[in-house]
Parts: structure tokens; sequence; C-alpha cells
């Protein structure tokens, strides 16, 4: 039940042109013209790690609000629940769509990163904190994604969901480095959880950086972001 | 009873959208709740289906309470919302199989297609009118539901597509399934139902069987030339130019009198019915003929 709900997000996210090129094109993209262009002052050891944080927002939190709110609007989420398919077994089957798309951004970045010239000598330890930050970032994106895809309007979901990309990806160390913005914007940063997921995978994959602070910014978000989501989320119409 | 409803009041705020209604459909029969647009159908339906908390009175479903049995339900209850309930980019096939597993032993979702006339692709969102429908009614049937809620189920469908419906109830009906329908069609309601249930204002005002409820209030109509003299013939009124009806008991003896009438005149009674108002007349006295 839940490998064939599964399997059905995962073939409707990449059916949709939108979300290849919200989770896949726009990433990759800006990995291939930053890694090569010189146009903002960032390496690759800052610039990876960023665009990683950024697939993850992608997909957890934007593509995820996207697809959550129009189906609730559509009245699939209400169809879904009068068949033996639990909310809890579709929450279940949506993470797993969102994790595998997300190992795939994660393989490609890593793989467009090497070819750049990226290296990195974190071995195991850095894979295991990496997969581990990109779940507690999956955790707190989804939480604040599912919060607007069940209170808001599919449109104005649309709306918010772009809105907060645009500005969580530029005041957040993705692209242009946390150490090059104004000293309270990073410190904004630092708490929000793609500040704290940046400068987490940094950590990680350059074993030197604050990595509990991070991982528990990120801890606080997932905790808080879930709860009011689950409390709130209506699945009608 | 499959469905047991007792005394089920819904309400939104200070709204009552279902007041008072209650009603009980056999195992095996269709029970068709019939009323105008805003009269409580749906919400009455959804909360069989335990999408809704009764504000008072109590549902029951194969002798499970909805909202709190709701896991039990959902396996044996099949379920066609009003509208929508497919992702729009999902192909028909693709999305009946889905659903189709989530049953221990659902019906074939190719055949089923096939039977409703619903092509396997393309994208929900390309598909026709009646083909949405006919899609969403597949999906409340492939899990072999005992009891199926449709909403609706041939608004805005063409005469054939309607036909293909109605056979798939009667082959429910023949099955043993339980299936309770709304409807604003009275010919839907005279064709299919077992019993009815006339809803208005969110109250029940009349229920029986189509015979029942179209018995009683007997008379002899026909049409003849506009403006006949109708003295000799009792009970008699023009209710519109060139309608006539006889009040009064439908004996043989009643019919040769008013032929007799019309034959002494000249006069040559066309549409000569006897007896039965239709459930539209029943429906259009219950709840008035002012639009809505």
């Amino acid at each position: 039940m839940i490998l064939a709900q599964t399997l059905m997000e995962l073939r409707l996210t990449l059916r949709r042109g939108e979300s290849l090129l919200l989770t896949l094109v726009i990433p990759l993209g800006l990995l291939a013209f930053f890694g090569t262009v010189d146009v903002v002052d960032v390496t690759l050891d800052q610039l990876v790690p960023g665009i990683v944080a950024l697939a993850v927002m992608s997909t957890s939190m934007t593509g995820l609000a996207i697809a959550t709110g129009f189906e609730r609007s559509y009245g699939v989420l209400k169809r879904l629940g009068a068949t033996p398919l639990s909310r809890t077994s579709l929450m279940v089957a949506k993470t797993l769509s969102v994790l595998a798309v997300q190992a795939l951004q994660v393989a490609l970045i890593l793989g467009l990163g090497l070819l750049l010239g990226w290296r990195t000598s974190s071995g195991a330890r850095g894979a295991i904190l990496l997969v581990l930050l990109v779940a507690l970032g999956t955790a707190a994106f989804a939480g604040i994604g599912l919060l607007m895809a069940g209170t808001l309007r599919a449109e104005a979901t649309l709306a918010a969901a772009n809105g907060l990309y645009l500005v969580l990806l530029l005041v957040s160390g993705m692209v242009v480095p946390l150490a090059s913005l104004p000293s309270g914007l990073r410190t904004v940063a630092r708490l929000l959880p793609s500040g704290a997921l940046v400068e987490g995978l940094e950590a990680a994959l350059t074993n030197d950086g604050p990595l509990v602070r991070s991982a528990t910014v990120l801890l606080v978000w997932a905790a808080v972001a879930l709860a009011a989501a689950a409390r709130s989320f209506r699945w009608e119409p | 009873m499959t469905v047991e409803v007792e005394g089920l009041a819904v309400r939104y705020g200070s709204v009552a959208a279902v007041d008072g209604v209650s009603f009980t459909a056999a195992p095996g029969a269709v029970l068709a709740l019939l009323g105008p647009n805003g009269a409580g159908k749906t919400t009455t339906v959804e909360t069989c289906e335990g999408y809704r908390r009764p504000s008072s009175g109590a549902v029951r479903v194969l002798g499970l309470d909805p909202v709190r049995d709701h896991a039990a339900l959902t396996r044996r209850m099949g379920v066609m919302l009003q509208s929508g309930g497919v992702y729009p980019g999902a192909y028909p096939l693709e999305m009946l199989r889905l659903v189709a597993s989530f049953y221990p032993s659902p019906l074939s979702p190719a055949d089923l297609l096939e039977r409703l006339g619903v092509p396997e692709r393309p994208a929900y969102r390309r598909l026709s009118g009646g083909e949405k429908q006919r899609l969403s009614l597949a999906l409340a049937l492939v899990g072999r539901p005992a009891v199926v809620f449709l909403d609706e189920p041939t608004a805005g469908l063409d005469p054939q597509a309607r036909h293909v419906t109605w056979d798939v109830v009667r082959g429910l009906r023949t099955d043993g399934v339980t299936v309770v329908l709304t409807t604003h069609y009275m010919d839907e309601a005279e064709a299919l139902a077992d019993s009815v249930v006339v809803v208005d204002g969110g109250r029940v005002v009349a229920s029986g069987t189509v015979e029942e409820l179209t018995r009683g209030a007997d008379a002899v109509t026909f049409r003849a030339p506009a403006g006949l003299d109708l003295a000799g013939l009792p009970g008699a009124v023009e209710e519109a130019p060139g309608r006539y009806r006889v009040e009064g008991p439908v004996t043989p003896e009643r019919v040769a009198a008013v032929t007799a009438w019309c034959a002494a005149r000249g006069v040559l009674a066309e549409d000569l019915r006897t007896g039965r108002r239709s459930l539209e007349e029943v429906f259009l006295g219950l709840t008035g003929r002012e639009l809505r």
C-alpha cells in the first residue's frame, strides 16, 4: 500500500516539468554557473553544501507544499481518506518519495561538484553527517511546506512557497556565502533552517564548523513546524 | 440494516445543514436521497462516510461508527465524491490501479474501465466531464465494497453514460451491494431506488418506496380542446388550457363516466391517464416550485 502510493507520488513528481525545473535544473544550473564563472566570491567548498541545501529545500518545502496544496484543493486528499490508505501511510509515502528525489539530487550535485574540481576529505564521517543533516533539514522544511499546504488556498501556497524559496536562497548562504552577508543578517540566517543546513553541511564536508549548533537549530524548526502543521492541517478542499 | 441514520443533525456554527434526518437502508437495497440543491444530501452522505461528525443523532454503517471505526469501514465502503478526487496528472488506469492496490481482492482495473467506457489514458485533466464522473464511479467500486455511497453519480452525464451508470447500480443491487445515492433527478430515483428519502431544508419531508410516495391524490387526467363546459362531470377542473383533471377515486365506472361524458360532447380525450402522480409532481408538491 505504502509502496504503491510512494511510486505514484514519484511518478507524478517526475512527470511535472515545473517540479523537475525546481528540483534539478535550478540547483544544477546554479552550481554549474557559479562553479565556473567567477562573479561571486565563493569557493566550491562553500557552493556544494549550499546547493545541496537548496536542493533539499526545493523538494521538501517548495515542491511538497505546492503538490500537497493542489492535491488538497482537487479533493485528492479527501478522496484517499475514504480508502484503506491511512493518513499516516500517506505521509510516510510522501516522505519516502521526497527522500528518493533528494537522494537523486544529492548524487547529481556531488557528481557535478567533482567534475568541477570539488574534493572532500570528510570520508565516511562526512557521508553519515550529510545523511543526518539532510534528514533533519527535510523534516524542518517539510513541516513548513505542509503548514502552508494545509492552511492556505492552493494558489496562495504556490506563491508563498516560491516566494519563501527565493528569499531563503538569497539570505542563507546557498550561493552568496554567509561570511559575505552583513553581520546582522548573518545572525538571522544562522537561525533559519536554510542557513543552519548550509552551515551544518559545510561543517560536515570540510570537518570544520558549528555542527551541533546547526543541528540544534534544524531540530527546533522541525519540531515546531511539524507540530504546527499537524495541528492545523485541513484535509478537505 | 446496512445504513442506519437516526435523528442526524449536522451544524456548521449556527447553521444546521442537516436537522433531524432518519432513514435506514437494508442490505442489498438502493436508497435515493432526493432533494433540491442545498437540501443537506451531501452533508448526510458525508456523515455516513465519516467525513463529518454528527452534531447530534447517530449514524452507523455496516454496524460501525463511521468516525471512530473509520479504518475498518474504509475496507468495505466505496465512495464517489461529487467532484474531483483524482491527481490531475494521473492516467485513469494508473489511478484505478493505485486505489485497487489498497484493497485485499479488488476488481480488475482494466476491465472496470472498459465496462464504464473510460479510456486508460490520457491524464485525468484531459478527460471529458462524463469520463471523469465514470472514473470516479470506478474508484468507488474497484475494492468490491459491501456498501457504496454515490453523490450525484449522473450529474452532467449524457443519456448514454447515464444509462451505463444506471446499469452499474442495478448490477450492484443484483450482487447484494447496498447503495445510497443522492440525486435531484426524479426519473433516476424512479428507475433505481427501492426506497426514496425526500429531503428539503435539512429535514426529511417524505420517505417510502416510489409506489408509496406516488400513491394517493387519485385522479383521471386527459387533454382535450380548451374551454369545455364541465357541468355534468363532478370533480373536474381545467388545470391549464386543454388539460383536465377529475379528482376522486379511480374506478372502472369513473373512467367509463369520463369517456362517456367526452363521447357525448364529441370530444376525443387524449393522453388519458388514471391514478398515480409522477414522483416529480410529488416532489414539487413537497418542496415547492420556487427556484432556489
